[in-house]
């Protein structure tokens, strides 16, 4: 079968587009999404002005979230379960998972959820529909550099000071988001079908948290255990995220490696399926 | 380089009935099944055409209209070409950058400003950024909005709101654009605006595909339009003819009757029980002759004595203009009180005074003196005139296109002097 957009957008020359019921090449595709780049601009844009409209606090949130979340947990499994924490302050220690964990977890939620929720733009115009969950994948970046801020704060505050392994933290925040968007292109393009998948996010975001080192250090889980518990691409990247800043335990960097390839399959994957559902977006929404 | 701007040959699209409820595991492997290749057809589930092997093509810079019931595929195929929806089988070419616009106000949200929304819709609808910070003020200008354009669009009134999604459109710069129902938008005031800024587009050399109910648009606006019904092409060429098709297609009946005295229109004066059109030699009919006198008659029930109720009949062209009004003017009965019984009053159109094409007829029955209204139904029936092709006509020979409300075959003079 010939591709589907026998696009030629050279400058002069007019585009010519052929719509036919297969899907394009890939190369089409990724073309399409690089020429739809200012659209994905302009959505995010979108978001960041509407999620706070008619809040007091404002973004506000993205601060008070995390560190409620983060006195809760110092309470309870720091107090009184008296969880190790790789001999760092729990409330830090805590943090520095959360908040990734945070980038993650929102992401998942927010990007599952986008594609119904576009579906009044998916059914009146075209562009590619893969923006949809990318840009309520990254918007949550903007929460997270704020609430990154407070982690500064709270390092000068126990005077911990990041060592050479910082450099690599942007590649731990690009795996927690890469892993999320792998994971929601799948459940996204699922929900559209099968609204089922709204409701199962919230319970698998918390199972998954617990399956996560981010009340308690990788190290307290038993050996036996541990090549499993490398199976879950945000163990490596938590592991990473808080050594990265905070110094002490380094990250088991088999268990970072194998992340790398899970998140990278399931991207794949997660993006020929997206494609492959997408054309049926506009009649089943 | 190509002149035609769209080209569509044997588009079909199906939709399946019911399929939502289909189990998740077997929609499930087959998507992930036809990743590998295999596309598994489903049989399982009852599906309809929404779109039957459709073909055309539009030249560049022709405004061509698509027309049908509601149901009949129009919609479908807009779809189709503005890429939201992918055919079944088919395809379609596009050539030039075009703009699909299914509704106004596309990718609006409420809780941005006017000023946000511009730079929002016409990001989505493909502008690039530059474009718009140009054409802003234009936009601005022309939705009327100026004084609103900081505040959120959802404290914006409802024609403020159309108006600022109609005027996003109509300052995109696209080769092609694909139109649907945005006539009707806004007061009669902003409507007039909006169909000259179509005109316009259309003569700047932009194709345009209009989708409306609106007739009298259709033949203002379209060159040639194409006519649509249960997802397949019934007629292609001249709007005017298309459109003359489709109003005879659809409901347009010579006759309408009300077999029941209760339920038919009128009130505790008068009844009416039927309207038909006629030709002279008595046999009711949707086309008639050009030449030929035709008969309109009303049927119906005085059932109170004392009043002297009259039918009326006005005749309407394709466009709703109306072209006269007639009121029952026999001598035998004019001015005088009617007692109780079974009327038929019949008005005869003389040959040769009506246009070719399609006439509504609305009736009603009245009280002049004193001014009463007793029934009016508009629409009641309709026919179909047309022109045998054999001279004796006001086109005579002539085969173009023939305009004008009526076609009378005026008696001519000649003056003629030898030099």
């Amino acid at each position: 079968m010939s591709s589907q957009f026998r696009s030629s957008f050279e400058p002069g020359t007019v585009p010519s587009i052929t719509i036919e019921p297969v899907n394009a090449r890939l190369s089409q595709e990724l073309r399409e999404l690089w020429q739809s780049r200012e659209l994905f601009y302009f959505l995010a844009w979108r978001d960041m002005k509407t999620r706070y409209a008619q809040a007091a606090i404002g973004a506000g949130w993205a601060i008070i979230q995390p560190l409620l979340t983060t006195i809760i947990f110092t309470v309870v499994f720091s107090y009184w379960a008296r969880i190790p924490s790789d001999g760092l302050p729990y409330p830090i220690f805590a943090y520095a998972a959360i908040l990734p964990w945070t980038l993650f977890a929102r992401s998942l939620e927010r990007s599952t959820l986008s594609v119904v929720s576009e579906g009044g733009l998916i059914k009146k115009v075209y562009f590619p529909r893969l923006i949809i969950p990318m840009v309520s994948t990254f918007i949550n970046l903007v929460d997270f550099a704020i609430g990154f801020a407070i982690l500064i704060i709270m390092m000068m505050w126990y005077q911990i000071w990041p060592t050479w392994g910082i450099v690599t933290l942007p590649f731990f925040v690009a795996m927690a988001v890469m892993t999320s968007l792998s994971v929601s292109l799948w459940l996204s393009a699922i929900n559209v079908k099968y609204r089922d998948v709204a409701s199962v996010v919230p319970l698998l975001t918390q199972l998954w948290m617990f399956a996560s080192p981010v009340l308690y250090p990788s190290s307290i889980v038993p050996e036996r255990l541990q090549s499993l518990y490398a199976l879950n691409p945000m163990a490596g990247v938590i592991e990473g995220f808080r050594w990265a800043l905070l110094g002490k335990q380094p990250p088991n960097w088999f268990m970072v490696m194998m992340s790398l390839c899970v998140v990278s399959a399931l991207f794949l994957a997660g993006a020929v399926f997206f494609k492959r559902v997408e054309r049926n977006f506009a009649d089943i929404i | 380089m190509t002149d035609i701007a769209v080209k569509v040959e044997g588009l079909s699209k199906r939709y399946h009935l019911g399929s939502t409820h289909r189990r998740f595991g077997s929609w499930f492997s087959r998507s992930i099944g036809s990743l590998v290749g295999s596309a598994v057809p489903s049989a399982d589930c009852p599906s309809i055409w929404a779109l039957r092997d459709v073909s055309f093509e539009i030249p560049k810079g022709e405004v061509f209209g698509v027309i049908g019931t509601n149901g009949s595929g129009k919609s479908t195929l807009l779809k189709i070409l503005s890429r939201v929806t992918k055919p079944t089988k088919g395809r379609a070419i596009i050539n030039g950058r075009f703009c699909g616009l299914l509704e106004v106000g596309t990718g609006f949200h409420p809780e941005l400003t006017g000023r946000d929304n511009i730079y929002m819709s016409g990001a989505i609808l493909g502008m690039k950024r530059r474009e718009i910070d140009r054409k802003f003020d234009e936009i601005v200008a022309f939705a009327e909005v100026a004084e609103f354009i900081d505040t959120p669009v959802k404290h914006y009134s409802s024609g403020m709101y159309v108006r600022l999604g109609f005027s996003v459109l109509a300052h995109m710069d696209p080769d092609i654009l694909i139109v649907d129902e945005v006539l009707a938008v806004g007061d009669v005031r902003f409507q007039k605006k909006c169909m000259g800024k179509m005109e316009d587009v259309g003569q700047h050399g932009r194709t345009v595909i209009l989708v409306s109910h609106d007739m009298p648009a259709i033949t203002r606006l379209c060159k040639r339009a194409l006519l649509l019904n249960r997802g397949e092409v019934v007629k292609e060429g001249p709007a005017y003819e298309v459109v003359n098709e489709y109003l005879y297609m659809g409901y347009i009946k010579p006759v309408c009757e009300w077999p029941s005295q209760e339920e038919s229109p009128g009130d505790e004066v008068v009844r009416m029980r039927a309207v038909r059109a006629r030709t002279d030699q008595g046999v009711v009919t949707e086309g008639f002759d050009i030449r030929k006198p035709i008969a309109v008659e009303m049927e119906y029930d005085v059932i109170k004595q004392g009043h002297s109720p009259v039918a009326q009949f006005s005749f309407h062209n394709e466009e709703d203009a109306m072209i006269f009004m007639a009121n029952d003017r026999d001598p035998q009965w004019y001015r005088r009180p009617r007692p109780v019984g079974r009327y038929i009053s019949t008005a005869w159109i003389p040959g040769n005074l009506l246009s070719e094409g399609v006439l509504t007829v609305g009736a009603g029955i009245m009280s002049e003196d004193p001014f009463r209204l007793h029934c009016d139904v508009p629409r009641v029936i309709g026919f179909r005139v047309h022109e045998s092709g054999s001279g004796e006509t006001a086109r005579g020979d002539f085969t173009g296109r023939w305009p004008g409300a009526v076609r009378p075959l005026l008696k001519w003079s000649t003056e003629y002097t030898p030099c």
